[in-house]
């Protein structure tokens, strides 16, 4: 067998991360300042205890995933059709483009005190109102503010890469497709989208990347009561630093691994853009 | 016998980015009759492509107008297929599935879809590479796929825009005899534009040969020896110069060398 010489290259440098870390906190010897590795895991391979009392890390990074999926899901509904509008006429990238491109560079924490004062803490269980019950407890852990936020977050990439996917398609492949008889839903379905979606798939990539990232900003909202980012900020003010940690890895540990998925989808889809000169 | 196409009268300008009208066409008139192979030869910038493009019915002329089979020509239209100098094959579909495209478009149904690209694949010999993706293929296999896709919508006329352009001239020479091969099965009239001299005389019936810009028709050449035509033949070399004579005469008068 082939040793995975890559493989290997890169478990060292995790390796040697971890030994720093160790001896660092038994130098350090606090663990509010730093836990030692072996605290840390000893929360993150029992992921199904109750921590402080706000249920176990999984249920938490389940919450959290929901929601992050919820505000992404509007992004991607909103923002593909719009960027592939604007990316093919450009009396709607003239219409839109300036407009959206004053909201870019506002940072989606920035929305805040605004998405606060316009949603409070009102949630999805008011807008299929239900009050009480199994069911009111699930709804209510998704805040409108919240989404909004993450939904912020993830807009941009996908519209951006969109607009760029469909304005990169080759000219010749148009025309060709014109003279071939296509008419204009030919093209936008046979030319247009399967030439643009590796770009679109990598902006939804980077999107959902950005959307997770915004989510402890979305969980610190006022009325949260759950999730992995609550429960980081809420471990630190009980000075649980090793809560803190583990609740920090599994954002990691999640990010990456969705991250991942994408990239399986792209290499085994869209090999032909890889290797097309 | 009577034009299959004819282009009359036809003008076309274009604005540049910075404002300026550049004249591109300049009172063009041709007339094609079918199963004749034309070729288009002129200084670069003169406005071949264009003419091309106005007789695909992807640009609109300024002025005048092409008829096809008596009707006038302002779209695409099913009997005219066309062959892109750069790589229009779609790299995301096999070499199968390009050669239907097309076919989809013109909403033939599967059976005959697949019947038809396996007959053009055969003819440009092209049937053993029908699962392969574009990349896979190199620059004179990925024409023959287009020229296989445009003849599947069975056009009556070829428009060939610099097809070979971007072929080494090995694979140039030996593309133009199997270019020469499907215009004797197929009968299809074709209209070549083309850079190079050689090309034209080696293989069309008549040669267009236009002025520097605004690109106007100034000749029209008959090229009567039979094929297959050997490049060592006097006559061949005789008109290839004359043709070269011309061309460089108007590069010099236009002042663009």
């Amino acid at each position: 067998m082939r040793i995975p010489y890559n493989r290997l290259l890169s478990l060292l440098t995790l390796l040697v991360f971890l030994g720093v870390w160790s001896w660092s906190a038994m130098i350090i010897a606090n663990k509010v300042v730093l836990p030692s590795v072996s605290e840390v895991a000893d929360i993150l391979f029992q992921p199904t205890e109750n921590l402080l009392s706000m249920g176990s890390l999984i249920t938490n990074v389940l919450i959290s995933l929901l929601r992050v999926l919820l505000g992404y899901l509007v992004a991607v509904v909103i923002a593909i059709p719009l960027g592939v509008a604007m990316g093919y006429y450009d009396l709607v990238h003239t219409m839109f483009g300036d407009f959206l491109n004053i909201f870019r560079p506002i940072p989606p924490l920035a929305w805040v005190p605004l998405v606060m004062a316009w949603f409070g803490i009102a949630s999805l269980a008011d807008l299929f109102m239900v009050d009480r019950g199994t069911w009111f407890i699930y709804l209510n852990n998704f805040k409108f503010s919240m989404i909004f936020i993450i939904f912020i977050g993830a807009f941009y990439p996908i519209l951006t890469s969109s607009i760029h996917g469909v304005r990169n398609v080759n000219r010749v492949f148009i025309d060709a497709a014109r003279v071939l008889g296509a008419n204009e839903f030919d093209i936008f379905r046979k030319i247009l989208l399967p030439a643009a979606l590796p770009s679109m798939v990598n902006g939804m990539r980077i999107g959902l990347g950005v959307a997770w990232m915004c989510l402890v900003s979305a969980e610190m909202l006022p009325g949260s009561i759950s999730g992995i980012g609550y429960l980081i900020t809420h471990a630190y003010t009980l000075a649980a630093t090793d809560i803190v940690i583990a609740g920090m890895v599994s954002i990691g540990v999640t990010g990456a691994f969705m991250d991942w998925l994408f990239r399986s989808v792209e290499r085994r889809y869209f090999a032909w853009q890889r290797l097309a000169r | 016998m009577s034009s299959i196409v004819s282009v009359k009268n036809v003008y076309k300008s274009f604005l540049t980015e910075r404002g300026q009208t550049i004249n591109a066409l300049e009172q063009a008139n041709l007339e094609i009759t079918p199963g004749e192979f034309v070729s288009i030869v002129g200084p670069s910038g003169c406005g071949k492509s264009t003419l091309l493009r106005i007789m695909a019915g992807l640009e609109k002329a300024d002025l005048g107008e092409t008829i096809y089979a008596g009707r006038l020509l302002n779209k695409p239209h099913q009997d005219v297929g066309m062959v892109f100098q750069e790589y229009s094959v779609l790299p995301w579909r096999t070499v199968f599935d390009n050669v239907c495209l097309g076919l989809e478009f013109l909403q033939e149904k599967k059976s005959v879809r697949s019947e038809r690209a396996i007959q053009y694949l055969k003819l440009v010999g092209m049937a053993k590479f029908a699962d392969a993706y574009p990349y896979e293929l190199s620059g004179g296999m990925r024409q023959r796929v287009a020229i296989a896709r445009a003849l599947a919508n069975n056009p009556q006329v070829l428009l060939m825009d610099e097809p070979f352009g971007a072929l080494d001239a090995h694979t140039r020479i030996l593309m133009q005899k199997e270019l020469l091969r499907i215009w004797r099965e197929t009968q299809k009239t074709i209209i070549l534009v083309t850079h190079s001299v050689d090309e034209a005389v080696y293989l069309a019936n008549r040669i267009v040969v236009m002025t520097s810009r605004p690109g106007k028709i100034r000749e029209i050449i008959n090229v009567d020896f039979e094929h297959p035509r050997n490049r060592s033949n006097p006559l061949y070399g005789q008109m290839t110069a004359r043709i070269l004579d011309i061309l460089e005469e108007e590069v010099v008068t236009a002042g663009e060398f």
